[in-house]
């Protein structure tokens, strides 16, 4: 005997568009891009790389061998050694967990300060969201790589205070992004609806508003990324970021200089992998805004 | 328009005053005792108590702020604590260096850019249209410092074709009268030094541009596309006009709005990057200044730069703000 219940099931898995939530549905999409795919692949290359640094790299990345001092790429050394006789490839592959460090982190503070800020100014409106968005005008009228310097020049160099400084120049633009999407929620009809049935404002961010301005975050985000790699290598090769020993990839372009000549594959690979990174989140990033908003199909 | 221009110059004051407040600021919020940071430990109570009366430091915060933007008003940027001269007197030069830089890589970004974008909408899918994108999305990822290097190395080291640093032959310097240095050299008829001052500017020039000559690139080639398929450019082509006629006359002049607002955008943005060219190429900018003047813990010169480039990064984007009316005058402002 046929099962009613089943015989709805199939029914329902016939159109596959009509099961996938809209997860699955920009995954869907996000696997059809060749481009960004290739991006994803960069990405989950160099978080392996610095997930695993430990047993891929050679032992002591800072110890020096001065007799092998600038070496080109050999056997021996495949990237070729620095002016302390340091392996390339190795502080290259110790570099990624920098640079990832402070990408993900200074970003995923930006969201979540950002976040606050665009929520509360979106939602509650009046003086509060005037004086929450003045506040984001006034930082954005500073060009973001003198901001993040100046605040560096404050704070005094280092890599955390170049992650602060980042994290902090990235605001703006999220809480902007998030204040727009509420903006644009908050009058739909099942906050309403929310409201109606006596749901608190606080719950009412949170279970609904919250999560259905994620998808653009998360397109923002993966873009920050590349923008927080290149500006913590911008300020590590100014002398502001990371410090010596630190294997961190500005810092060993800015080591580079004096020896442009006569080695260089000191600043050749460790701008290779700043270039490969970026590249890297940024066809991600594409990708995903093409697969998950298409309303922001450039 | 002229209501709409009043409202926007009338917006910018709340922006203007909230710029001039956190650079004001920046120095209270170093961590500690400012005066004995920016002295050293070495330094005497009585040297760090009269510092910390200099900067108003022992005042409250608001009237800090007052005097602040009372000196910036009558055109007091402070003092240097290095050179000791005025900063505003010292500023000029920096500043011209920097904006000479910033047009040419503009120039070179806006012309290579928008061309490469429009060939590359004309023949959508062909070989030129794939490689142009490919560079164009490397360009969007590259670190400038890296490209500066590479050029450095390249063009000046192993080939010697140009020059490794700084602005003009050290042999036959420039006289400077306006401090741009190809104005100089042109009114004083120095072809020589005109040509070494190009040949100067190059490098850091093409460096400085890559990034905003492949975002224009980008956005010119989707803005064409779209236009290209508006009823108006097929009749155009159907009228039998010449397609270079088409393009050029007809659907820039369309496309060219959102890439206007890149080239605004970018030209700020441009300012700040210059930071880092400046360093490579030893260029004497504002960038080379502000950066100068963060190793020597020179406050009034890291505000006051900061400033400056911020005022000038604000200025453009009202002047492209406006400039939309003119070129698109379906664009109504209420």
């Amino acid at each position: 005997m046929a099962n009613p219940a089943r015989n709805i099931d199939e029914l329902e898995t016939t159109d596959p568009k009509q099961t996938r939530g809209p997860w699955r549905e920009a995954w869907y999409e996000f696997k059809k891009n060749k481009i960004a795919v290739v991006g994803f692949c960069i990405v989950l290359f160099f978080i392996l790389l610095a997930i695993f640094a430990p047993w891929i790299a050679k032992e002591g990345i800072n110890a020096q061998e001065t007799a092998d001092r600038l070496l080109p790429p050999s056997a021996e050394y495949w990237l070729g050694t620095d002016d302390f006789g340091r392996d390339i490839l190795s502080r290259i592959i110790y570099g990624a967990r920098i640079s990832l460090w402070v990408g993900f982190s200074a970003v995923i503070g930006s969201v979540i300060v950002g976040s606050i800020l665009g929520i509360i100014a979106g939602y509650y409106g009046r003086w509060v969201d005037t004086i929450i968005s003045r506040f984001f005008d006034i930082m954005l009228a500073f060009p973001s790589i003198l901001l993040a310097i100046a605040i560096v020049a404050v704070l005094g160099p280092s890599l955390q205070n170049a992650l602060i400084a980042i994290a902090i120049i990235n605001v703006p633009n999220f809480g902007r992004l998030i204040r727009s999407k509420v903006l644009s929620i908050k009058e739909d009809e099942y906050i309403t609806a929310a409201k109606g049935i006596g749901m608190r404002d606080i719950r009412i961010l949170f279970s609904h508003i919250l999560p259905n301005s994620m998808a653009p975050v998360i397109v923002q985000g993966t873009l920050a990324i590349a923008t927080a790699i290149l500006e913590a290598a911008a300020l590590g090769f100014l002398g502001l970021g990371a410090q010596p020993p630190s294997p961190e990839w500005g810092k060993m372009l800015a080591d580079s200089k004096d020896y442009l000549q006569s080695a260089p594959w000191t600043m050749i690979f460790p701008g290779l992998a700043i270039m490969l990174t970026v590249l890297g989140f940024n066809l991600m990033g594409d990708g995903l805004r093409d697969a998950m908003d298409p309303k922001m199909k450039s | 328009m002229l209501s709409y221009t009043l409202k926007r110059i009338f917006q910018l004051i709340p922006v203007l005053l909230g710029m001039t407040f956190i650079v004001s600021m920046l120095i209270r919020a170093i961590p500690g005792n400012p005066a004995q940071v920016i002295l050293g430990q070495q330094a005497t109570a009585e040297a760090v108590q009269a510092l910390t009366e200099k900067l108003g430091l022992d005042k409250p915060w608001y009237i800090q702020y007052i005097d602040y933007l009372k000196g910036i008003l009558t055109g007091d940027l402070g003092e240097s604590f290095r050179t000791h001269a005025p900063v505003v007197e010292e500023i000029w030069p920096y500043l011209a260096a920097t904006v000479e830089l910033a047009v040419f890589a503009m120039i070179i970004a806006i012309f290579i850019g928008i061309n490469a974008g429009i060939v590359s909408a004309w023949f959508q899918n062909s070989w030129f249209d794939y490689i142009a994108m490919v560079l164009a999305l490397v360009g969007v990822s590259m670190p400038i410092f890296w490209l500066g290097l590479l050029g450095q190395w390249g063009f000046a080291l192993e080939l010697n074709w140009l020059p490794t640093t700084g602005r003009e032959s050290v042999r036959d310097p420039v006289n400077a009268i306006t401090n741009f240095y190809i104005i100089d050299t042109i009114i004083q008829g120095e072809w020589g030094q005109l040509k070494e001052v190009i040949r100067h500017l190059i490098l850091p020039g093409l460096s400085l541009a890559t990034i905003p000559m492949a975002i224009i690139a980008r956005m010119t080639r989707s803005s064409m596309l779209e236009v290209m398929r508006s009823d108006y450019i097929r009749t155009a082509k159907a009228k039998g006009q010449k397609m270079f006629f088409v393009i050029y006359k007809h659907a820039l002049k369309n496309a060219f709005i959102p890439v206007l607002t890149i080239i605004g955008l970018q030209l700020g943005l441009l300012l700040g990057g210059a930071i880092l060219t400046e360093t490579i190429f030893a260029w004497p900018g504002i960038g080379r200044y502000i950066y100068d003047a963060i190793g020597f813990r020179d406050y009034p010169v890291i505000q006051s730069g900061i400033l400056v480039v911020a005022f000038i990064f604000v200025m453009i984007n009202l002047i492209v703000d406006l400039l939309y009316s003119f070129i698109d005058p379906r664009i109504k402002y209420d």
